[in-house]
């Protein structure tokens, strides 16, 4: 059988240099030329190039430095497998710092530049440290940066080493993320993977197939074959179509880079800034991922100008691009001799060098006008920074403008090891497969290491559900999987790579095995061989062969390593996504938000709440908003307090059980403040329950906690009560709440005419009534957080708006959330999380009795009795008065005298008290209840401050303002 | 990304719930010793294979679950609502 040809046009003459891309053929679009640039020199492809084959055609041949020598390195494949080309790409307002040249489209307009040079990769200043490769071997950074500490070389050896890197202003935002859902999901679109998709289309299945290059086919793009009797790469563009009209959704530029728990994969599609990430759930997999070509191991193999043999092919039947004019294909297998014909048709002048002493390729080849060096291997190469020529194993010269190298293949089984498959390796056709088979996904094909088309398309065609008479015929060479690694030629004069990304040399290995790293992870990790972020496709098994002959085993013997997620590396933005701003943490806003904007407040975050800090410019704010409450009567915006409702017969006893302070004793139409309590004893929250009626109470807790208590409330109902007895419901989003405060309020109160008698003794404080307000029902409570008699409204969120503006009109004037913070800090009102951090208790804040008399559980009960809860030394609140006018500042320490002073304790709040009509503070301080009186140093970034201890209460002690008629 | 089949929402993405938990903690009587609570508070089993745990479907229904899973092989045996033992309801 002779393989089908699918040659394009020759050049006009054998030596045509410069000209490198063919007049016709390829998948290119010659009537639409992009302009782009590589470091700074212009140059032109063509629409359906790649960044490689527009940098290939034009001639480009030092695209990169490598990590750690900084040697030139060019194109060593076309695809995901390529390991040097990493560039730098600009484009309009795009920029990708670490695009991957093979990947990445052409666009026009494209700039391109080196990463990892100093300089450019063309003139590298940094090409000296391949002088010094002798003095770094293996190891050699951990060797000799350790005195006195790594992170003193570290900035300088990353600069040197590092990849690309983001531009400061970088904008790069990439897409939304997808969700999809199928019967199958077929990862590859080569024979196999469209044989799969097919057939599951066929049976009636939702399929989804994906493929990381510009269109399906896979090799079928590049390589010999002829499918139901058309070429291979027709059939795949026909059946593609084919599939999308027929329901099937087919990604292409889109790779898997995860397969994870319960059949579900990750994929990222490559699009504009970044790309997108989808998230699969499919019923089933079928992994079609194919095989990728192996580097030979000789001197100097990583030149410019080194290429796999599958990569110059794809060059030039894809993108009509000769890689070499002058070519020696070196192999040890079949398979690249396809390569050979195909540069040979378009008149380069070919020289096979062949390991092997016979094979009938050889005979096609050299009817064909190939020179076959048969039982020759390449011992090393010439040039400088690009490959010139090759010394054989026998001693003779060739000069090549290219090199290909075929050291056999590796199938692509990652996402099976995702799949926690174990790999085996096969001594015969020298590649790791798939071991035992994993739930969920099967794989196919030259994955699977398949021995010809006909065998990956009825592999497919099985996987998807179809029947043996559904597999198509085929006409192509057999694969020629090429053996184990030859490692004969790796020990030369001259340093053989292993690995290119991280610069891994066969010396490298010998000597990690030498310092006896003899286990492949030691190995691994001490060479760093196959860590780079191609994770080693080109060098995993080659390096596995070399410590195996190092170490005198057989390579199932060395060990194997597994792969993980992800199988290319994923830029940020796209995990990312929309992901960012309001979109990744939205803002919640009050219902009244418009009116407070009408009354030029700044509004600021507090937590996931957009409230109004001040009304007019803060400094002016604060004493004016804090004198007008102290004075007259403020409106203070508290929608965003909780008003958790806790219904049912056995609301209470949840109550009772959550909360430190009992609520069961509570009667109907009182209030009371309480705090509930962390299992770890640690005050969790406080507020202020209602009592409606005897089944039914309100939570009303700290607006930044509303969620959580909801949560905790949730979680202890769960836990121990009749679901069917005690509820919880969250209503705050459905209630505006304002606070109308001062000793003016009563006045306002009654101009609102709410329809309640605000007589003080039918309406004391800590009691609520209800009433009306605009025909609907309103709330009034009367709890005071600024210590003046104060009233809480509350009316339904769409009577915010007029409420304000009611109160307003009749003598309320607002108040924001920074002066009520200064209000609240005078009287010595708590705030939990600011006051109060994990290790504060309630008898630590002056709340210990419950503690003491209550003998029934409640959350938090049994740590309140412990040796850490009891001990002496615990912070205590207290408040802090200083001489002068000037506040301490916030987070300043305590510190205690004696040989060496330490901190006792810090200030939480501090502000000018404006009642007090001096500076205030609330702090923390070991043993503070029992020492006021006594003055402390308060040390904050240098500076030392005095202050006294006092009781933490600076305005009004005995609350008699609660009541104060005007 | 695994599924957990919620008793009251059906199968849903393991984004949906939190991870609360060992199943199986009583809470100790007031009456018990320092060690008692401390280990009641502190410790946590860390089972690799099968294994009961507390999870609550937060984007979902807001129910407290019983996740009867392996957790190493992350195989799901079953879900149950975390009430039904501890209440009796
Ligand atoms: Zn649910």
């Amino acid at each position: 059988m002779s393989a089908p040809r699918m040659d394009g046009p020759t050049m006009d003459g054998p030596r045509m240099r410069g000209l490198r891309r063919l007049p016709e053929g390829g998948e290119i679009d010659r009537s639409r030329p992009l302009s782009f640039s590589f470091d700074g020199r212009a140059h032109i492809g063509y629409a359906g190039d790649t960044l490689a084959s527009a940098l290939l055609a034009a001639g480009e041949t030092v695209l990169a430095r490598s990590f750690k020598y900084h040697r030139p390195r060019g194109l060593l494949g076309a695809h995901h497998e390529e390991p040097n080309a990493i560039l730098d790409l600009r484009a309009g307002t795009r920029h990708e710092p670490n695009a991957r040249a093979t990947l990445e489209p052409l666009v026009d307009g494209a700039r391109l530049s080196s990463i990892h040079a100093l300089g450019t990769a063309r003139r590298d200043l940094l090409a000296v440290m391949d002088r010094f490769a002798r003095f770094i071997p293996a190891a050699f950074y951990y060797k000799t940066f350790m005195w006195p500490h790594w992170h003193v070389y570290e900035g300088t050896i990353r600069r040197m080493a590092g990849l690309g890197r983001v531009a400061a202003d970088s904008r790069a935002q990439g897409g939304a993320l997808r969700h999809i859902d199928v019967d199958l999901c077929v990862i590859g679109s080569g024979a196999a993977g469209l044989a799969a998709a097919r057939a599951g289309l066929k049976a009636g299945r939702s399929v989804l197939l994906v493929e990381q290059r510009s269109r399906v086919g896979g090799a079928l793009l590049w390589r010999d074959a002829v499918i139901d009797g058309v070429p291979g790469a027709r059939w795949a563009q026909d059946l593609g179509a084919a599939l999308a009209a027929g329901g099937a959704r087919v990604l292409t530029q889109t790779t898997a880079v995860g397969l994870y728990d319960h059949n579900s994969a990750v994929l990222h599609e490559r699009s504009g800034d970044g790309g997108r990430i989808w998230q699969v759930r499919a019923r089933a997999f079928v992994l079609a991922t194919g095989a990728i070509e192996r580097p030979l191991l000789f001197g100097d193999n990583d030149r410019p100008g080194i290429m796999l043999a599958d990569a110059a092919l794809e060059y030039l039947r894809r993108y009509a691009v000769v890689a070499g004019s002058e070519v020696v294909f070196a192999t040890g297998n079949d398979t690249a001799y396809q390569a050979a014909l195909a540069y040979a048709a378009v008149g380069a002048r070919c020289t096979v060098v062949d390991a092997r002493t016979d094979t009938p390729a050889m005979a096609a080849a050299r009817a064909a006008g190939i020179e076959v060096l048969a039982g020759e291997r390449i011992e090393s190469t010439l040039g400088k920074d690009r490959v010139q020529g090759v010394r054989t194993a026998s001693g003779r010269t060739l000069p090549a403008d290219l090199l290909t190298v075929s050291g056999g293949w590796t199938p692509l089984i990652h996402l099976y090891c995702h799949a926690r498959g174990r790999p085996r390796w096969d001594a015969e056709r020298g590649v790791l497969l798939p071991g035992a088979p994993v739930q969920g996904a099967t794989v196919v094909g030259a994955a699977d290491g398949a021995r010809s088309l006909a065998d990956a398309l009825a592999q497919g065609v099985q996987a998807g559900g179809g029947a043996a008479t559904d597999v198509p015929a085929c006409i192509a060479p057999p694969f020629d999987w090429g053996g184990a690694p030859d490692t004969r030629m790796a020990f030369g004069a001259r340093r053989t790579w292993v690995d290119l990304q991280h610069d891994v040399t066969a010396k490298d290995i010998a000597l990690a095995v030498r310092e006896n790293f003899r286990a492949v992870e030691h190995l691994k990790r001490y060479t760093t061989l196959g860590m780079a972020n191609d994770q080693g496709r080109t060098s995993n098994v080659n390096g596995l062969a070399l410590l195996a002959e190092r170490t005198g085993r057989t390579i199932a013997e060395a060990g194997v390593t597994t792969f993980r997620p992800p199988f290319l590396p994923v830029p940020i933005a796209a995990v990312v996504g929309t992901q960012r701003g309001e979109l990744q943490a939205p803002l919640r806003r009050l219902a009244a938000e418009a009116v407070h904007r009408e009354e030029r407040a700044e509004l600021r975050g507090y937590g996931d709440m957009l409230r109004p800090a001040s009304y007019g410019p803060a400094q002016d704010a604060m004493t004016r908003e804090c004198k007008a409450a102290r004075e007259r009567c403020v409106i203070l915006d508290a929608s965003s307090l909780g008003k958790i409702e806790v219904l049912g017969p056995d609301a209470a006893a949840l109550l009772d059980f959550v909360f430190y302070t009992r609520m069961s004793s509570l009667a109907p139409g009182r209030l009371r403040y309480g705090l509930a309590l962390a299992e770890s004893g640690a005050v969790f929250d406080d507020g202020v329950v209602l009592r409606v009626s005897a089944d039914r109470f309100v939570v009303s807790c700290s607006s930044s906690h509303v969620a959580a208590m909801t949560a905790h409330l949730e979680a202890w109902r769960e836990d121990r009560f009749d679901l069917s007895r005690a509820f919880v419901h969250d209503t705050t989003p459905r209630w505006a709440t304002m606070a109308i405060s001062g000793p003016a309020s009563k006045g306002v109160m009654t101009a609102l005419g709410l329809g309640i008698d605000l007589d003080d003794t039918a309406f004391p404080h800590m009691s609520a009534r209800d009433g009306r307000f605009a025909g609907e029902p309103a709330r009034v409570a009367r709890v005071s957080f600024t210590g003046e008699r104060s009233y809480e409204v509350s009316v339904p969120a769409g009577l915010a708006e007029e409420l304000w503006r009611r109160a307003r009109t009749v003598g309320a004037e607002p108040l924001g959330v920074e002066a009520l913070g200064a209000l609240r800090c005078e009287k010595g009102f708590i705030l939990v999380g600011v006051e109060t951090d994990g290790e504060t208790m309630p008898q630590d804040i002056g709340m210990g009795r419950a503690r003491e008399v209550r003998t029934d559980p409640y959350v938090g009960d049994r740590s309140l009795h412990t040796p850490a809860a009891q001990r002496s030394g615990r912070r205590q609140l207290v408040g802090v008065a200083v001489a002068g006018d000037e506040p301490l500042p916030v987070g300043a320490h305590a510190l205690s005298r004696g040989a060496r002073p330490h901190s006792v304790g810090w200030i939480t709040s501090s502000h000018m008290g404006v009642g007090a009509g001096k500076p205030v503070a609330l702090a923390m301080i070991e043993d503070g209840a029992s020492r006021h009186g006594e003055t402390l140093e308060f040390e904050h970034f240098g500076t030392l401050h005095r202050g006294t201890l006092v009781a933490p209460c600076f305005y009004d002690p005995k609350g008699t303002r609660l009541d104060v008629r005007p | 990304m695994q599924v957990f089949s919620c008793p009251y929402c059906g199968p849903r993405p393991d984004a949906e719930f939190h991870y609360i938990g060992d199943a199986d903690k009583p809470r100790p009587e007031r009456s018990c010793s320092d060690e008692e609570w401390a280990h009641y508070l502190f410790m946590r089993a860390n089972t690799r294979g099968a294994a009961r745990e507390l999870w609550v479907h937060r984007a979902g229904c807001g129910r407290w679950l019983v996740v009867a899973r392996d957790t190493e092989t992350h195989e799901v045996a079953a879900v149950t609502p975390m009430n039904a033992e501890r209440a009796g309801t």
